[in-house]
């Protein structure tokens, strides 16, 4: 038994030297968790021979914090959102990336230029833009809701509504659906009469609200019946759609754009290899990979024309992007440093509004 | 005892001559030390597991370093942040209108905090209180080292509320490095520009609605348990232990079943396209457009807890109830007492240490609920231990999530000294 016990031991040991190179990468699992592990993990294991781990989370920031500051970082590279990660940043607990690493696009324009504007900031690098849509189940809902104004519209289309248990989002589309234009939002929801009436929007239909958290939680809830629109990420509803053969359809009025980007938290324990993981998976041929996974929109331009078709081989992926030019006629942009700024006191109320 | 040692005869001793009371101290020296051994592990998980992060757990509550001092992670040290500007705060009054020399030891500070990196741990101390100073302090740390005096009309320059007194006052605040404002904030207090203790605007008050909702919804479910567990455990008690044991399973079976899937086969019975929805139209109780909304809301908050939290309700009074004789109904009825007064002079007081026992687990384990109103609480639903995880996950401000979890400590600490008062803690009896 001893002697098993030293052999496997030592077997094991050996093994890990034999494979030095390993990371640990964090994301928010479900389909689009596995559009990595198919587009950035497998090829990377495969031409490196390192070791990739997947690991998930509801929110890949939270355990950043906890990790860097208790000491223990166990993550290599994770998977946040924008807000997060100049917060991150601005508050010492990632590494630094420069940028000028990052390889050029395959007509040789170099990477600063390639990637969408904002895509690159001191400490992290994007990958992909996603964004939250509302979709309706089209055998529960009579007609054809187009704008925003008709999700939050009971008369015209009675039923329960899906939306993100979170401050994010839900006031800008309010404000969106009571005749703000797109690009006025924000400075909108600077002011205190901005903020009021994007509540008061949300007060016509709290009653008939049923709020998620997890995003996979509004195709659910969609395909169960139990609401008849729901805010959600259009990845999550595109997968449902296509995918699953589920009736529903994205209305992209008002739709709100939004990077999600790689960093590295402070003092990961693999640092090269996860710069060379973040170097390699935001290359244009990978972020054009994920694109046959799931419909998020790859932050490179030059990516744009290598995004061809969905895994099931026909249906073509560039109308179902976020950034397809269709898709953006009353589109917002996430401003993360109002967020930044505001999302303690707006969560503050959302939080007394929701709970009264 | 005394009288034998003090025997003219002189001491007692044992076989080999040694005197009998050392002889029994050492054997019993040695026995302690082995049981001190045996609880070793048990103490040092408790101190490790529970005692420690207690302590943490306070501490960060009255953790008031985002302004103060900077934990660099290159070099492990820290760094004490806006030292002049803490100086002049010391040297002025609460309230006093901030001069020149304010601005210039602020303009110090935000070029040091820019080099050491620290900027964004300072924008977002500040911004707890004062929203939107985060990116005040980001864009004018990134210009403060080339900044020239007068530096009040330099700092005005790029932001004119530099000159906000709120925001002074949340400056000054920030410069102790302990606080209690995590507690005013977790009571919905704030400070004024003066210093002095305010309640927060009307629609930002949250925290003292939950507290107290979650309290009357953890004895409203205590109580549903009781009234759902008495019956079944009396009948536990009283059928013969083959046909108790198999009935016992029943009760067992749930409490061995993920928390998690017992929440969502809730969800799947009551939602208004559920099971429970579907059976009522079926049979024609409700129209189809009028399903019940029975999930989302308070009412699935309060019927999958009760179901959740039922065996542990269930079992303490199982094991109270069994050794009842039930000869002393039988001599109660005998003597002329109706069933219903044998049952309640005679029966229930025996029950009372069960009742306790399960009253005060079920109380406590709801009060501190979290993932079940997560799930199928909705809006109204929410318990305070959605807000603590909320300010972990999503705010990050881990300052007030430890003031409001030590608040829910205190409570529950008070109310177990209460039942100590009234009921006695020697008459509980879990199992």
């Amino acid at each position: 038994m001893k002697k098993t016990l030293i052999l496997t031991t030592a077997l094991t040991g050996f093994a890990f030297t034999a494979n030095a190179a390993e990371v640990t990468i964090m994301s928010w699992g479900g389909a689009y968790g596995k559009s990595q592990v198919e587009a950035y993990n497998k090829p990377f294991a495969e031409q490196t021979g390192a070791k990739v781990t997947m690991v998930d989370a509801d929110n890949p920031a939270t355990p950043i914090k906890a990790q860097v500051e208790a000491g223990n970082v166990t993550i290599d590279v994770a998977d946040v959102e924008y807000s997060d990660a100049v917060r991150l940043c601005d508050e010492g607990l990632l590494e630094e990336i420069d940028t000028s690493m990052l390889p050029d696009a395959p007509d040789g324009t170099p990477a600063a230029e390639d990637f969408i504007e904002g895509a690159l900031t001191d400490c992290a690098v994007a990958n992909i833009v996603w964004s939250t849509v509302y979709a309706y189940n089209t055998e529960s809902v009579d007609g054809e809701p187009m704008t925003m104004a008709d999700f939050f519209d009971l008369e015209k289309f009675p039923g329960k509504r899906g939306l993100r248990k979170a401050a994010k989002a839900n006031l800008e589309m309010a404000l969106v659906a009571d005749g703000v234009p797109a690009g006025e939002v924000y400075d909108l929801l600077e002011t205190e009469e901005g903020v009021d009436r994007a509540f008061a929007k949300l007060d016509t239909i709290k009653d008939s609200i049923v709020w998620w958290e997890a995003g996979a939680q509004p195709p659910q809830l969609l395909a169960d019946g139990e609401v008849v629109m729901s805010t959600a990420y259009n990845g999550r509803i595109f997968n449902a759609a296509v995918g699953e053969d589920q009736p529903f359809e994205i209305v992209w009025d008002g739709q709100i754009l939004d990077f999600d980007l790689f960093v590295i938290p402070k003092g990961a324990p693999n640092l090269e290899t996860a710069m060379e993981y973040i170097k390699f998976s935001t290359d244009t041929q990978r972020l054009a990979d994920q694109a046959k996974w799931i419909s998020y929109g790859p932050a490179r331009k030059s990516s744009g024309a290598l995004v061809g078709l969905y895994q099931d081989g026909e249906t073509e992926m560039a109308p179902h992007m976020p950034t397809a030019e269709a898709n953006l006629t009353n589109a917002i942009v996430n401003d993360f440093e109002f967020w930044a700024d505001r999302d303690v006191e707006l969560s503050e109320r959302f939080n007394a509004w929701l709970a009264n | 005892m005394s009288d034998v040692a003090d025997t003219p005869q002189g001491q007692l001793t044992t076989a080999d001559g040694k005197p009998l009371k050392a002889a029994l101290a050492h054997a019993q020296a040695h026995r302690k030390r082995r049981a001190f051994f045996l609880v070793l592990p048990l103490l040092l998980f408790v101190v490790i597991t529970f005692l420690i992060p207690i302590g943490q757990l306070l501490t960060m509550s009255v953790n008031n370093s985002g302004f103060y001092s900077w934990k660099d992670r290159d070099t492990g040290g820290t760094v004490p942040l806006m030292v002049e500007l803490r100086g002049w705060f010391d040297e002025t009054a609460a309230g006093t209108e901030p001069d020149e020399a304010a601005y210039a030891a602020l303009v110090d500070g935000l070029a040091h905090a820019r080099e050491t990196k620290s900027i964004g741990q300072i924008g977002t101390r500040i911004n707890y209180e004062v929203s939107g100073s985060r990116s005040m302090f980001t864009k004018s740390a990134r210009r403060a080292a080339k900044l020239e005096p007068p530096y009040k009309e330099a700092l005005l320059d790029i932001d004119e509320d530099w000159a906000d007194p709120k925001l002074w006052g949340a400056m000054r605040n920030a410069s102790k490095p302990v606080t209690i404002d995590f507690y005013l904030a977790a009571l919905d207090r704030t400070r004024d520009a003066e210093g002095n203790i305010v309640k927060v605007d009307e629609e930002r008050a949250v925290y003292i609605l939950l507290f107290k909702r979650t309290l009357l919804l953890s004895a409203l479910i205590t109580f549903m348990t009781f009234l759902l567990g008495f019956p079944i455990a009396h009948l536990l008690a009283t059928l013969p232990l083959a046909k108790s044991n198999l009935l016992m399973i029943f009760v067992l079976l749930p409490f061995w079943t993920s928390l998690l899937v017992r929440t969502t086969s809730w969800i799947v019975l009551l939602q208004s396209q559920g099971v429970v929805n579907d059976i009522w139209v079926s049979l024609g109780i409700l129209d189809d457009e009028n399903r019940l909304q029975m999930i989302y809301n308070q009412t699935g908050t309060i019927i999958a807890m009760t179901h959740i939290l039922l065996p542990f309700m269930v079992l303490p009074l199982y094991s109270v109830m069994r050794p009842i004789d039930p000869s002393y109904v039988r001599a109660a009825r005998s003597l002329g007492a109706t069933s219903w007064t044998a049952f309640r002079r005679v029966y229930m007081p025996q029950t009372v240490p069960g009742i306790g026992a399960g009253g005060l687990l079920v109380f406590i384990l709801a009060v501190g609920y979290y993932i079940t109103p997560a799930l199928v609480g909705g809006s109204t639903g929410q318990l305070i231990s959605n807000l603590i995880a909320f300010h972990m996950q999503k705010s990050l401000n881990w300052s007030l999530a430890a003031a409001l979890a030590s608040l829910l400590l205190f409570g529950v600490l008070l109310l177990y000294w209460l039942y100590d008062r009234l009921i006695g803690i020697d008459n509980l009896k879990l199992g």
